[in-house]
This record gives structure tokens, C-alpha cells and sequence, in this order.
């Protein structure tokens, strides 16, 4: 059970650092570009909110089969396959948790307007300096709200890994996949106690989203 | 349709850009020294103007050089962070998440100049900030914010300073409490000023150029003081119309509080004391508080009476008529009386005429 | 108008019992019977479903999941008629809500291999390889094809050296995707799932490898005295039920 609980903290974890590294300049694109197609990308990278996870799994399966040109591609350049193995659970939840991280990133940057980047600019801030300087820090709230979500949705997700999971213990058999399996088992005190443990998880994660929100609002204030 | 032709000007400006229904249609050279203020009614295109200058707006045709430098052509766009530009926006817009301190050295730091207006620390003596350099900026008044968006501006070292309407989100109070520092930045700056407003009051008060703007483009542009008593522009006709004169303090009587300030030549006496001797002070002389005499009153209480030549005669609506003169060797100073049109009747002054005038001491100076 | 408006209101009535005789027919002589039904079976209980219906007049609800949570929703009183597990086990332990029991089916497992693998002489053979790849089993806690998968290798004295080889489906449906997208190379699975198949992409585990896959049925305490219910549970014991499972792939008790 502590293998499977660090296991899905760690999944989670990577898969937050790693949508907050490629989500928040997605996010950053969207909120500025005013290019007309900008929302049909955006309506794509918000697929996954709608979509049941065993369809984004299905999919993934087939994509990242070895005898697809994905997974191909993939074992030619990392010589192996990503099925049933901790990156290809990443590579799922990152897919599955982006519209989670990005939507509120995005929120936040949409909200600041232009005018602070445009007072960096009047202040010998590049672009890209004023990004950093600037509008990161004035978007904190929307970063830590996207962080929890991502975090949060990992950490709760099930279809995916199920589909491209392969359950095995210490390598893909998270949190949810094993409150399943005691479920199926009949073994419901054990499901009891990992079903109680997510929901005061949710709880917190609520909780903190909701400060954080409250944080903003102050700021915006 | 009034130019004049400055040979100093530095700001060659020609942009053309089409915004929805509106076009922005501009062509002008702005002056290298002192303030020009770019003045109209709201939507005639002088936010954009001046964003424009900024490159915060890139018009699709246009052209700027700033002494002699290319800023933008056909082939050229200098990104705003690029210009050496100091920039006040209508709300202060600091940033949140730095102190006064921080948002002081932002520019600063990122500035390639040698830092020649002082460190951090006189810049906030200088606009009155240095209690408040380690608060956030939610914790400032309106007036403070703006000051600290002027510092902050101001240690970048810029080549041009633009205000968009630095004033109009403010209150009243606000306003008093910025402007005296406006004034100072005015009086002591080397660099040419820019702003926006919609205010005449403002402009009376700040400008030493103005650039008047409707629909987008450019109507009028000179001198402050000529447009503002040029007969062809309708500031002359406003109920409100006054003349602004330029003098140098002489002397300051501590018994009898008066300030004389000398207007090519002549003294007029202000109540209170204004300025150093030697200092050149601004004084505004609202038309209805002026009277013509034919002869030089010899028993008045009034202080101020000053010989001026009738420039220009012309009747308005209601029954008044504005009377235009010239003060000094060649008349160059232009004051502005308006009379009632029965007064007219019974002098009927007339170009050429020699009058006096009194000027009721106690309204010479308004205050903002 | 009064006798237009009585005329339109007959219509009108007309109209909806044409509706309501569509939506139900032949409604009222007959039981509407609930099937819960392990999802392995789905599509052989159709087919018998489909027989039943050819000389009866009952209504036959089918709802499929898996055997762990149809028994669970059995325990919290869900309105279900006739059980048809995938294993034994799970009828054994409602014993107390059943009145009849029968073996309706033996499961058979099969070795199927993804579209690249090579299936060798014997299963032994096979899965001796040094680039196997993963092998696919079900969930041996819940599946009773992923216990008989390792008895299977079990008696082969093979699981040690294939167990750093599994990848684990939830169940049987899972495992067969797993192998038919080629992501796992070989995997076990059931013959009614490869009845459509290449014979030569799998082969049939012999049955002295592992316990019989018993998969049994239950007429629930609840619908003993329902006619309609009586009647298909008889019918799932005939000769022509029997045809229709062994035709898809299963052996009969």
C-alpha cells in the first residue's frame, strides 16, 4: 500500500512539473494570440474534459501500440515502448490533466490584460523578460490553482492508466486502479481505507484551491 | 489650419492606421524642448497618437524618427522596449507584487543608459516618496501611485517623457497633490514632454505646445499661447476663455504680499509670494476679469493696469464681443477681453486702437 | 366546432395508444425478466436471449458488468432476476438469495498471440523466448481466467521466470485489447473471445493444466415464484441453449 501511495504521488508530481513547464506557455499563447484558430487549439487541448478517459486511453493504447508508427518512433529513439510502464502512465496523465493546468493559467494571464506587459515594455523589459519578471508573478494564483488541479486530477485519475497500465505493482498500479481491484475482490475494508484516504485527499485539495481563489480575488481588489 | 514651423523640432512623427470606423491620420513635427500637449475630446485619436510614438501600437503606415534616429519606417520598428522612452499611463499601474522600492528599480535596472537623474533614493526625495519606498503598492493613495509611476519612469533616463491623461483618474485632491511635481519636472527637465489630455485647464496649466486633434487627425498645433488667443480656433469663443502670459519674478513685497512678476516689461502685481526672483512663472488671465479704458485710469483700486494695442475686434453670440490685444514692444503678447456688446456700442474700439487694462489683481492667479 | 374539437380529441387518443402499443408490445400477458450477466457472456446470452424470445412472449432485460460488482449490487438489492456468473465462487456465496443453481459453461483459455508474435508447437514453447515482450493476463484476484492463466504456468513450472512479464488486465476484455493492439505479445484469454480469429493466432490451453472455469448460474430467491423467470432458467439448460454455448466456445458440463 506505501508502494502504491508514493507511486501516486509521484506520477502526480511529475506530471505537474511537467504540464507547468509546457502548459504555461500554452496557455500564455492562448490568452495573447489573436489569431482565429488559437480556439480550435484550444477546444482540442480541452478534449480531454469531456471525453471518458477510457476513450483517451483506448486511443493512447492504439497510438502507442509497438507496431504503430508512434510507438515506433518511439522505441527508435528511446528503445523502448511506453504500454505498461511509468513514463507511458506520464505521457497518458499529462495528455489527460493539461486542460486542468492550462484553463486556469490561461485565466489568470487573460485577466492581467496587457497593460502590465506593456508597462515592462516601457520599461526596458523584453518580452520575454517581462514574462518572467512580470506576468508569472501576477498569475501565481492561477499557477498554484492549475498546479493543485493537475496534481489533483492525476492523482484521481483511473481510466487512462487503466488502459495503458497493465496494473503492475510499483511501476503502474496507482491509487485508483487498487481501490478498484479490492473492489472487485471483495476486499472492501482495504477499499474503505484508500476510498476514506482520497476523499480527505479531495478535501484538502478543494480547500486549498479555494484559498487561493480567495487569494486572488483580494489581489484583484 | 495653424503650424507653426519650429526648426528645432526632433519628433518627426507620420502614422496612418485604421481601427474599425476610425482612422488615425496624423503628420507632424514635435517640438525638442518643453511640453506639447496632444489635446481633443475623447475618441480623436490622441491616446493612439501617443501610443504610436511609444510603439505600443504599430500603425501599418508610419514613420518616426526621434533626433535623427529611425524609430519606425517601412522597414524598421523599434519594439517599445527598444525606445528610450519614458511612459505614464492614465492609472498608475505599478506592479502589484513589488514594493515602491522594487518597482522604482525595474526600469532602472534594465536601462543600457548611465543612470544621470540620481539613484533610486533622490528620485523619491524628489517626488516626496521616501517614506512609502518598502510599501506594496495597494497600500498607496491615487496620487502616490502616480508619483511612484512617474519616479519609476523617470530612472529609466528617458530621451522623451509621454503622459497618456496622467491625470484624469484622479481626484480632485489627488490632482493638487501631483501637479506642483508636473510643474517642478516641467521647470527642470532637459527632456521633452508629451501628454495627453482632454482638460484645457491641464493644458493652460503644463504646455508650452499644443497639438489640437478631432476625428483622427491633426486641426491646429503652435505655441501654446498663440492658439490659445488665436481668434480662427475655438478656444477664444469658450465661455471660459482666458489668456495665459509667461513673466519672470522681479520681487516679493513682504509687507503688502504681493508678488511683481514682469510681463514683457511691464509689472503686474500677484498676491502671495510665487517663486524665487529670477524664476519665469505662468499666470492666466480669464477674459471676463479684464476691463478696457481709453484712458489711463488715474484713481482705481485697481492694481494691474497695462497699455495694450487692439489687435482684432470680433462679436460672439449673446451679446458679447471678444476684444484681442497685444501687449509689449510688438504687441507679440496676446491677451484676450471680453466685454458686452453695449459696452462696444458705446467705445466702439476698434484694430489699431491704444486702450488699458485693468486686470482685477486677485483672479490673476486660479488655482489648478 | 364542439364536434370538431371531440373529434380531434379522439384522434389524438387514437394516436397515442398506436404510440404506447409500439413502445409495449404484447405487453400485458407476459413477465419482464432482468438478466444480470457477466460480461464475458454478453454476447452468448444475446444469441439465447434471441432463441428464448422465438416461443415466448416474456420481456428480457439484459444488464452485463462484472461478476465482483453485479454480485455487490445483488447484496444492495438490485432488482435482478437470473445471475449468470463467471465463476462459481461468486455463487457459492449467494447461497443464501438463490432457489436454483446450475453450470451453464466451462471456460476455455486460449494463448493468443498479437499479430507479430510467432505461436510455436506447444505454449511452452512460445512463451520461451528471450524477446517475449509482455504477457497478458487478467487480474487472478477477480478474474477466474486470470487464476486459471496461473495455474496454467504454474503447472508448467513456468510462472517465476514469465511473472517480471505481466502486465495485468482488469479483466478479461482488457487482456485480449492488450494483445489485439500488439502492445502485449502474448496474453491468456478465453475462446469465446477468438472465435472470429486465424486459428492459427492462438491455441487452446489443454484442460489437465487447470481447474475447470465453472461458470454458473443462479435463479435468485427473489423471482422463485415468477413464471417467466422459471422458464428461461430451464431454457439455459436446454439443447438449444447448450448449441449456441458450445458453438461459442465453451465446453458443457
Amino acid at each position: 500500500m506505501t508502494e502504491t501511495i508514493w507511486l501516486t504521488t509521484k506520477l502526480a508530481a511529475v506530471t505537474t512539473v511537467l504540464l507547468l513547464l509546457f502548459g504555461t506557455p500554452v496557455a500564455w499563447w492562448l490568452a495573447r494570440s489573436k489569431a482565429w484558430w488559437k480556439e480550435v487549439i484550444g477546444a482540442v487541448l480541452s478534449l480531454p474534459l469531456v471525453l471518458p478517459p477510457t476513450v483517451l486511453g483506448f486511443y493512447l493504447l492504439i497510438a502507442l501500440a509497438p507496431d504503430s508508427p508512434i510507438g515506433q518512433l518511439i522505441q527508435a529513439v528511446f528503445g523502448t515502448t511506453l504500454p505498461f510502464t511509468f513514463e507511458g502512465l506520464v505521457v497518458g496523465s499529462c495528455i489527460y490533466s493539461l486542460p486542468f493546468v492550462v484553463q486556469p493559467v490561461r485565466n489568470a494571464f487573460e485577466a492581467m490584460g496587457d497593460r502590465p506587459m506593456e508597462v515592462a515594455a516601457t520599461l526596458r523589459a523584453s518580452p520575454a523578460n517581462a514574462f518572467f519578471t512580470v506576468a508569472l508573478p501576477l498569475a501565481r494564483p492561477g499557477l498554484i490553482t492549475g498546479a493543485v488541479l493537475g496534481f489533483a486530477h492525476t492523482v484521481g485519475e483511473f481510466g487512462v492508466v487503466l488502459m495503458i497500465g497493465g496494473n503492475i505493482p510499483g511501476e503502474t498500479r496507482v491509487l485508483s486502479i487498487a481501490i478498484y481491484d479490492h473492489v472487485e475482490a471483495l476486499e472492501w475494508g482495504q477499499a474503505h481505507l484508500l476510498s476514506g484516504g482520497m476523499i480527505v485527499f479531495a478535501f484538502i485539495v478543494i480547500l486549498i484551491m479555494m484559498m487561493a481563489d480567495r487569494q486572488m480575488r483580494r489581489r484583484a481588489q | 489650419m495653424t503650424s507653426s514651423s519650429n526648426q528645432n523640432t526632433e519628433f518627426k512623427a507620420r502614422f496612418r492606421q485604421t481601427l474599425g470606423t476610425f482612422t488615425l491620420d496624423v503628420d507632424t513635427h514635435l517640438p525638442a524642448k518643453g511640453v506639447t500637449a496632444l489635446f481633443g475630446p475623447s475618441g480623436c485619436g490622441k491616446t493612439t497618437f501617443l501610443r504610436c510614438l511609444a510603439g505600443l501600437e504599430k500603425a501599418a503606415e508610419g514613420s518616426l524618427t526621434m533626433g535623427g534616429k529611425i524609430w519606425q519606417d517601412q522597414s524598421t520598428f523599434l519594439p517599445t522596449h527598444k525606445r528610450p522612452i519614458g511612459y505614464i499611463f492614465q492609472e498608475a499601474s505599478l506592479f502589484p507584487h513589488l514594493t515602491v522600492r522594487d518597482n522604482l528599480n525595474y526600469g532602472m535596472n534594465r536601462s543600457k543608459e548611465t543612470v544621470n537623474e540620481g539613484n533610486v533614493e533622490e528620485t523619491a526625495n524628489l517626488l516626496g516618496l521616501n517614506k512609502l519606498l518598502d510599501r506594496h503598492p495597494d497600500y498607496l493613495s491615487g496620487g502616490e501611485r502616480q508619483r511612484v509611476a512617474l519616479g519609476r519612469a523617470l530612472l529609466t533616463s528617458p530621451r522623451i517623457l509621454l503622459m497618456d491623461e496622467p491625470l484624469s483618474a484622479l481626484d480632485q485632491m489627488a490632482k493638487e497633490d501631483i501637479i506642483p511635481y508636473l510643474e517642478e519636472l516641467r521647470r527642470t527637465l532637459s527632456i521633452p514632454i508629451v501628454f495627453v489630455s482632454h482638460d484645457i485647464r491641464e493644458v493652460e496649466r503644463l504646455a508650452d505646445h499644443m497639438v489640437l486633434m478631432d476625428e483622427g487627425r491633426i486641426t491646429a498645433s503652435g505655441p501654446l499661447i498663440e492658439m490659445l488667443s488665436n481668434p480662427a480656433l475655438p478656444f477664444a469663443q469658450a465661455d471660459q476663455t482666458a489668456s495665459i502670459l509667461e513673466g519672470s519674478v522681479v520681487s516679493y513685497n513682504q509687507d503688502e504680499q504681493l508678488t511683481e512678476i514682469s510681463v514683457e516689461g511691464h509689472p503686474i502685481l500677484v498676491p502671495g509670494k510665487i517663486g524665487e526672483t529670477g524664476e519665469s512663472r505662468r499666470i492666466r488671465i480669464a477674459a471676463s476679469d479684464i476691463s478696457l479704458s481709453r484712458e489711463k485710469p488715474s484713481e482705481t483700486t485697481i492694481l494691474n493696469v497695462l497699455p495694450a494695442v487692439i489687435q482684432s475686434v470680433e462679436a460672439l453670440e449673446a451679446g458679447r464681443f471678444n476684444i484681442f490685444l497685444g501687449l509689449g514692444q510688438e504687441n507679440q503678447c496676446k491677451v484676450i477681453a471680453r466685454i458686452s456688446s453695449l459696452s462696444q456700442k458705446k467705445f466702439a474700439f476698434a484694430p489699431d486702437q491704444t486702450v488699458y487694462l485693468q486686470i482685477k489683481g486677485v483672479s490673476m492667479i486660479e488655482k489648478y | 366546432m364542439e364536434r370538431l374539437k371531440r373529434q380531434t380529441v379522439k384522434s389524438h387518443r387514437f394516436a397515442c395508444l398506436m404510440i404506447l402499443s409500439l413502445i409495449f408490445p404484447r405487453q400485458a400477458a407476459a413477465d419482464t425478466i432482468h438478466i444480470a450477466v457477466a460480461s464475458n457472456f454478453v454476447s452468448t446470452a444475446k444469441k439465447i436471449v434471441e432463441a428464448f424470445g422465438k416461443d415466448s412472449d416474456h420481456r428480457i432485460l439484459l444488464s452485463s458488468g462484472s461478476t465482483g460488482k453485479i454480485y455487490a449490487q445483488i447484496l444492495k438489492g438490485a432488482p435482478y432476476d437470473i445471475f449468470l456468473s463467471a465463476d462459481s465462487e461468486t455463487i457459492d456465496k449467494l447461497q443464501t438469495r438463490t432457489a436454483d443453481r446450475a453450470t451453464y459453461a466451462l471456460g476455455k483459455l486460449v494463448l493468443l498471440g498479437a499479430r507479430r508474435a510467432v505461436l510455436k508447437e506447444t505454449v511452452s514453447t512460445s512463451l520461451n523466448t528471450s524477446d517475449l515482450g509482455k504477457l497478458a493476463i487478467a487480474n487472478p484476484k477477480t478474474a477466474p481466467y486470470g487464476r486459471a492463466a496461473i495455474e496454467t504456468l504454474t503447472s508448467l513450472g513456468a510462472l517465476e521466470k514469465l511473472k517480471p512479464h505481466f502486465v495485468t488486465g482488469e479483466n478479461i476484455t482488457q487482456t485480449y485489447q492488450f494483445v489485439a493492439t500488439g502492445n502485449a505479445s502474448f496474453g491468456f484469454v478465453a475462446l469465446s473471445q477468438v472465435q472470429d480469429l486465424n486459428k492459427t493466432r492462438y491455441k487452446i490451453i489443454e484442460q489437465d493444466l487447470y481447474s475447470p472455469i465453472r461458470q454458473d448460474a443462479a435463479l435468485l430467491s427473489r423471482s422463485a415464484g415468477k413464471p417467466g423467470a422459471r422458464s428461461f432458467f430451464s431454457f439455459l439448460k436446454s439443447e438449444v441453449s447448450k448449441e449456441i454455448i458450445r458453438l461459442s466456445g465453451y465446453d458443457l458440463p
